[in-house]
This record gives C-alpha cells, structure tokens and sequence, in this order.
C-alpha cells in the first residue's frame, strides 16, 4: 500500500457560467518515506489536489487515499494523520511564536514536549524569537514556524502547499535541507512549488500544468526522456542573439535561459553549424554553440509545447 | 544618460535601519537587477525611488527629479508593476487598459489606439473584453507590464513579476522587458529567480540594508569565482546578520 | 476539556490584543447610553415657557403652579395679552406657550368641560412636541385630582393631541435598546468576524484538517465575547441606574437571565452568519443588515411596533430583539414579573435554539 494514492482524480468548478477543470484525471502515487514533489505554475491544480488529498474537498470523481484511508469515507482518520501546510501564510499573526505552536499541538491534543524531537532542528532557529508575534517575522522565519506548526502531531504524511514561494533563495535552500531531514524521520513527504530548480530535490516529480500530469518520474529520468539535442548558445549581445535565432527556420525553439541561450533545431545537427555560420554573419561576436544536458526546466517546457500540439 | 542616481540614501523606522545608507547609478535602457534577501531592504529602497515613501537622509533622483521636491513629477514619469497589485480583477481588459491611460492623463484616442497595439501584441484580441480574473496568471503579468508601461514612462520598476508563471510565458515576460530595455526604457527588477538575474545588465546585492555588491553579471561571478548569479547571491545573502528583521 | 480551555485562552489573546477593537466593544455601551440619552433625547427638563392667563382664577393658579412645581418647566414669563403672545415667540426664549381662556375654572364647573390652548414652537418640532406632551401629561394629573375630588367628572381639554408617547416614559425606552443592539453587536457581529478572519488567513485550513470537531474550537470562540457582553450589561445597567436615573423596577437576577439568553442567541446568529460568509467584509455586512438594522428598526426602540405597516410588523415577529426589548421594558421599567413576559422568553427560548441548532448543523467542515 502506497502512502498516498490518486485514481482518475477529477475536479471542475463553475466560474459564473462556464465550467473550469481543475484537475483532468488524475492518477499517480507515493510511496511511504517519499519526498514527492508537484511542479508547476500558479493555477496548475497544485493546490486543488492538495485540497482534496487533505479532505478539504471533495472530488468531482475518482478515488484517493491517504496513508490506507479514504479521502472521503474515512475523512477523520486522516485528519489525525496528516499535517498540512496551506499556501497562504495560515498563522495567527497577532500570536507568538510560542503560542502559534501551543495552540496548533493543543489542537492535535498534543503538546510541544511530546513530540519536540521531530521539530527540534527547526525550531532551535526561530526560538529565539519565541516571545516575538508571528506577524513580525520575516518570509523565511514564517515558513519555518508554519512547517513546525503541521509537524507538531508527528504527522505519517505531510503536504506542504508552495511553501518555498516569495521566498528567497537562500531561506529557500535551507528549507529543502529541512525537509531532507525530515524525509529520515519515515515522514510521506508531497510538496508543491512553482520553482523548477527545486525538482531534483525531490525523488520524485509530477511535473503538473493546467490540470495535467505532463511527466512523473525521478528528476534523472525525466530530464533523460527530452529527445532532442539542446544546445546553449551565447553571444555579446544575447538580445539580439535570441531576435535572430527565433528567425531562423532551422530553430525549432529558442528561450533565454539565464546567461545562455536554450535552442534545439530542427533535423540533423548539421544545422547548428550552419546557423553558427549565418550569425556570424549578421555581425554577432563571440558566438558560441555548445551541446548540454536537458534540465527539468528544459522538459517542462518541452512537454507543455508537446501538450498544446495535441 | 543617468536616469536614476542615488546617494546615500537611508531610512528607519525607529531605530531600526531598514536602508542603510546606499549609493548607486543607474543609466538609461539599463536592465537592472535588485536582489536581496527577505528582509534585506528591497522593498523599502524601491518605495523610496517610486516617491512613496520618503527617505530618512540621503540625496536621490529620478527620472531628473528630485525625491524630496518632486515627487508628483517622479510618479508621472514611472511605470509599476508588482506580483501582488497589478490589475484589477473585476474589471475587462478593455476597461482596465483605458483605467491606467486615464490614470497617466492620456487623451481617449491615445488610449484607444494604445488599447488596440497593445491588445494585438500580447494576441489577446478575442478576450479583450473579458474578465481579467479569467485571464492565466500568465497573460495577467504580461497584461500588467504592457500596462504598467502604457505612458511610455523613462522607468520601470517591476517587485517579483514572475512570481508563479510557467517557464514558457515566464520567458515571454522577459523578452517584453528585452524589448522594452531595447526601446530605451530603464528596467528596475526584484526577483527570487536566480536565472532572471543573469538577464540583467548589472546586479544590485542587497544584505541587511545595504548594497553588498553592484556590477555585471560578469565580473561579479568571476569575483565570487561563481558558476552563476545564484551561487554569487547565496555566498553573499549568507553573510546577513540580521536575518530576521 | 485542557484543549477547550486553551482554545478560550487563545480567543482571549485576539480580542485583547487588537487594542482598537477592543476599546471600541468595550466603551461601545458608555457611546450609545450618552448618544441617546443626552444627544437624541426628546425629554426636555427645566424648559422655559410662557403663561397667558386670560382667566386668572383658582383653577388655572392650580394648573400654573403645578406647572411651575414639575421638573420640565420653568415659567420664564407671564404675558399679558394676546397680541404680546407672537413677539415672546420671535424671541426665541420660549418653546412653548400655555394660553388659558378667559373664565376659565366657570366654564369648567359650570359645563363641566374647558380648553387650554397649548403653542409650540414648531420649528423645532421634537422639543415642541416633547414639551405638549409633558404640559399634557401635567393638565391630565391636575385633572385627574380634581375628579376624585368632585362627584362630577370634569373634563378639561388641550387643543392639542397626544401624539405618542402615553406614559411620557420615552427618554427611558432606549436603554432596552441600546442593551439589544449592544449584545447584537458585540456577539453577533464579533464572532462571524472572527470566524471569517480564520477562513481568510487560512488557518480555517489547518484546523479543518485536524482532529478536532471544529464546533469546539467555535465555541470557544464565543466565550471572550460572551464574557464580554456581560460585562456590556453590566455597564448599561450601572450606566441606566447612576448616570440617567432610571431605575431597575424589576428582579435584577430576571433581568440578567434575560440579557444572557439573548447573548446566546446573537452568538448563535453570529456562527449562522459566519457558516455563509468567507470573507470578513461580507460577515460584517450581512450582520448589519440582517441582524443589526432589524434590531435598531423593528424591534420596536425606534418606532413602536403598532405603528409599523403590516408587512414591517410582521417581520418584526422575526426579529429576536423585538421579544428581548419587549421583556427588558417590562421587567427594568415597568417592574413586572416572570408571569408577564413569560410569552416572550418562551418565543426567544425557542429561537435561540433553533438559530443555535441550524447553525451547529450547517457548519461544513470542509472548504465547500
């Protein structure tokens, strides 16, 4: 029995009088001790399933369970075995820290001595503002007081909902290297994000757009199913690199990626040469064509591009 | 041509230094990138430059106006954008585009024929009268920064505008910055995203107020000995003391 | 039981630690008791008025002095004539004018019926009309004692009417409500707030999503305010006794019964408010209009339920405050028993379980 099982999971709302789907049958599983990651964008359906998966909805169709128990059937048994931590900041700014937490471990008829072993490591960073109210903390330190929060019941399965987002980058890693803890504690781990390089911190990766499931692997195997040569491309003026790339006939896609250029052509890698050629004509300097490794930026894209052709 | 210029400007609240005393140049068509932790004084430094809040000490202008004496005439001369505020969601396209140009003083057929080039630009001809609510997260940033930049302002200043886009549309943003930059529009950007970073022609670190490090993208990986901008900024954003303001 | 302690502890650090809000509940009752009582009052004391005695005999020296004796008037003037009479007006000094006509008490014994003419200045209509009311009510008594008196019943008129007001109690009225409104405002409105805050920074998700049946961490939600609306009613009552010198007629220990059972009751509508709101805006909208409107309007404090158009009159039997105002008025002014508003603590009995029961039964414990 796998910690979290999702089975043609549908979900549609009304807005005004048309029909929006959230989620397009969904499938897919985690299995015990995972760190699972959700990628997507804003809008993707992230948070409607964590919704559902949370008992917080209810499904339009098909069936989930949660640590062996109905979503629906068996709503109690999971709400004592899952912590959850919703996208929006969801503490009580106008209490301590302190008292965020006893009243989180009172509401699991817990207390913060009980299960302190679990929260230790996180919670020895924010207590020496223990006394400080929740809503004078700054991104990182929220982030850290909420995971504590849904942790304080020792949760079998926890769902953290875009935890890392409006976070910066360097609160963000350590709270990856929180949840790499935690994963050694036998806790289900799923979390959602919006930030792509954050993928190959988890084992595993449904990579989710508009409702869909475009690819679910290990970060390794997704990035090796991108079945076209990619190359980088740089140049002095990269602006004017990308203009002219794009008109190229012999590009298949082009996008800006950070200081390079990500570009895949169309038929035989001859092409890359013979485009190197044309731009150094165009007057472009210091060209330079490189092959490189797919990431799971490059998939993403590549899939949803794939998604919209069919 | 400078179009903003900074000297040390500085503002607390109470005895807190939420800016401590920064100094910076900033040429026209420039893209320029302002990073910083949670905290770090961002947000504040930014307010300060939009006119909307006034600073401590220090000296600054904008636009060629002075922030202490010219406010008003600073505003008329920017574009903003953020992740939070941006559009109005109850209102169309339509009415949204022509809430903004009025806003900025443009006469009814300036907006009309601005409405038009913009709407055919971002192929959103077919739900221009359409709720903006109903519109992907996408399409709503790429909306907001045409419209934050409707009055063809000297300057733009956008807090986090990618926040939460897929990769595809989140590249499309930034080719309008591109294009915007290329057009002679100064480009003043926050961001989480470290690869957004090495868009930017200079790079503003900020740590605990103040501004750690200013310069290419270039020199400041190879200073830092860095493979790339997000290395340079975690090495940096690691020495902050004060964390938690 | 140490989890709903803790939960009452936690409500207790919202409501106080939102010092703005938390003044305003509290000074809320001192505001409205001065506001109706001083500012909007249509009692007058000590009001000077004028006497044109045309008669100037035993009976209208009787009237005058009575006039003279009652805390509402001060005799600023005797005037002699008719034609003196507009001038004294203009003036500005007088609010009313008591006109006997000539042979005045011969008239009264001999017919067995006289007419006193009463002018207000009209363009202060409330003064004037509080001021007939009062000079009425003072003919009536002189009247009245002059019945048991003779074997014959005199009868004296004012050429004026009784407009409202009867048993000239009026200033009193509003403490009743200003009690329902209070209690509305501060159970009611407080707690759909509160709960709809939870929704809105999403900490309703965390709890949702947690063992606890959430009606206990709701009740504990109610206690803050209901500790506080006691001590609301407290205030109004201390605030009634000292302040305006209206006395408590009947069983305080009733009266306070009364009060709590209509705080539940406004609890109870807050929580039925809330199960329907998601944002604090609506809650706070929907309270004013469906519970603190009705209860300013139809419960009869601010226009009597009788003079209501028959549609008005029958919503008002809805409307809970009008049964609490009812109760309230005959035990604190009227000094009556349990026998006598039993009717009505019956009706808002039931009311309060069913709001309480409807409101238990429609709250979801999921987001949809």
């Amino acid at each position: 029995m796998q910690a979290v099982e999702v089975n043609n999971i549908r979900k549609t709302f009304k807005a005004g009088k048309s029909v929006v789907t959230a989620l397009h049958d969904i499938s897919f599983g985690v299995d015990r001790g995972e760190l699972f990651g959700l990628i997507g964008p804003d809008g993707a359906g992230k948070t409607t399933l964590f919704r559902i998966l949370t008992t917080l909805m209810l499904a339009g169709s098909g069936t989930a369970s949660v640590d062996g128990f109905d979503v629906v059937k068996d709503f109690k048994q999971i709400r004592k075995r899952v912590g959850y931590m919703p996208g929006r900041f969801s503490l009580y700014q106008d209490l301590t820290v302190q008292e965020n937490l006893s009243f989180f471990a009172t509401l699991f008829n817990t207390s913060i001595k009980e299960n302190y072993d679990l929260i230790k490591d996180i919670y020895i960073q924010i207590e020496k503002f223990k006394k400080r109210k929740a809503g004078a903390l700054s991104g990182g330190m929220k982030q850290k007081l909420a995971l504590c929060c849904a942790l304080i019941h020792k949760p079998s399965v926890l769902f953290l909902d875009e935890p890392t987002t409006g976070v910066d980058a360097v609160s963000r890693r350590e709270f990856w290297e929180l949840l790499h803890n935690l994963q050694k504690q036998t806790i289900t781990i799923l979390v959602s994000t919006p930030y792509m390089d954050e993928a190959g911190l988890c084992d595993r990766v449904a990579l989710v757009q508009e409702g869909r499931i475009l690819g679910i692997d290990t970060p390794e195997a997704i990035t090796k199913q991108f079945d076209q040569v990619l190359w980088s491309a740089r140049a002095e003026n990269m602006f004017k690199l990308l203009t002219d790339l794009k008109a190229q006939q012999e590009v298949n896609s082009c996008f800006p990626f950070g200081q390079e250029h990500h570009v895949t052509f169309n038929g035989s890698e001859e092409n890359a040469r013979l485009v190197e050629t044309r731009l150094n004509q165009l007057g472009h300097k210091s060209v330079r064509f490189e092959k490189i490794n797919p990431g799971i930026e490059d998939c993403f894209m590549e899939l949803m591009e794939q998604h919209k052709k069919s | 041509m400078k179009v903003i210029s900074v000297r040390n400007l500085t503002k607390r609240f109470g005895s807190f230094t939420a800016v401590d005393n920064i100094t910076f140049d900033i040429e026209q068509g420039e893209i320029f990138g302002f990073l910083g932790a949670n905290g770090a004084g961002k947000t504040t430094a930014m307010r300060m430059l939009c006119g909307l809040s006034r600073p401590t000490s220090g000296e600054a202008s904008v636009a060629g106006y002075d922030l202490y004496k010219n406010a008003n005439r600073i505003k008329e001369n920017i574009g903003y954008m953020s992740q939070k505020f941006s559009l109005y969601e109850d209102l169309t396209i339509r009415e949204n585009i022509r809430f903004y140009g009025g806003i900025y003083g443009l006469s009814l057929s300036d907006i009309r024929s601005k409405t038009n080039l913009l709407v055919k630009k971002l192929k959103l001809e077919d739900s221009i009268n359409s709720l903006v609510k109903s519109l992907p997260l996408g399409w709503k940033q790429k909306l907001a920064l045409s419209v934050a930049m409707i009055h063809d302002p000297k300057i733009v200043f956008l807090d986090e505008p990618t926040g939460g886009v897929d990769p595809i549309t989140r590249r499309e943003f930034w080719t309008l910055i591109f294009e915007a930059a290329d057009r002679g529009t100064t480009v003043f950007v926050t961001t989480h995203y470290m690869d957004e970073a090495e868009y930017c022609n200079r790079v503003a670190i900020m740590v605990d107020g103040q501004v750690e490090a200013l310069d290419t993208t270039g020199v400041l990986k190879a200073k830092y000995a860095a493979k790339d901008m997000g290395e340079v900024f975690l090495q940096l954003a690691r020495k902050a003391k004060r964390g938690d303001g | 039981m140490r989890q709903f302690l803790f939960f009452v502890k936690k409500e207790f650090y919202h409501l106080v630690r939102d010092r703005q809000t938390f003044f305003i509940l509290l000074c809320l009752p001192l505001a409205l008791i001065l506001i109706f009582g001083f500012a909007l009052t249509n009692e007058v004391k000590n009001s000077r008025i004028a006497v044109l005695d045309n008669s100037k005999d035993k009976a209208t020296r009787a009237i005058i002095d009575q006039l003279e004796a009652s805390r509402y008037f001060d005799i600023l003037e005797y005037i002699p004539s008719n034609d003196k009479l507009e001038a004294t007006f203009r003036s500005g000094k007088i609010k009313l004018a008591v006109v006997f006509p000539p042979n005045f008490n011969q008239e009264l014994l001999h017919t067995n019926t006289a007419t006193i003419q009463l002018i207000g200045d009209a363009s202060d209509p409330n003064t004037s009309n509080a001021l007939i009311n009062y000079a009425t009510a003072v003919i009536m008594d002189y009247q009245a004692g002059f019945r048991n008196a003779a074997e014959i019943p005199l009868r004296i008129n004012t050429e004026i009417r009784m407009l409202y007001n009867p048993q000239l109690k009026g200033s009193y009225n509003f403490v009743p409500g200003v009690m329902a409104m209070v209690l509305m405002l501060v159970c009611a409105i407080m707690t759909s707030i509160s709960i709809a805050r939870e929704k809105e920074i999403g900490t309703m998700e965390v709890i949702l999503v947690s063992p606890i049946v959430p009606m206990r961490l709701v009740f504990a939600k109610m206690v803050p305010y209901f500790l506080m609306s006691v001590v609301n009613i407290g205030s109004i009552l201390l605030l009634s006794v000292y302040v305006l010198d209206v006395p408590i007629q009947g069983n305080l220990v009733l009266l306070i019964l009364e009060c709590m059972m209509f705080t539940i009751a406004s609890l109870a509508l807050g929580l039925l408010i809330s199960s329907i709101s998601n944002s604090q805006q609506v809650a706070m909208l929907l309270s004013v209009v469906v519970l603190f409107l009705p209860t300013a309007m139809l419960s009869g404090f601010m226009f009597p339920v009788e003079n209501m158009p028959a549609v008005l009159r029958f919503i008002s039997h809805a409307v809970p405050a009008r049964w609490f105002y009812t109760t309230v008025i005959n035990i604190m002014i009227k000094g009556l028993g349990f026998e006598y508003v039993w009717k009505e603590t019956l009706i808002l009995a039931v009311m309060t379980v069913f709001f309480l029961a409807v409101s238990i039964l429609n709250f979801k414990t999921r987001l949809e």
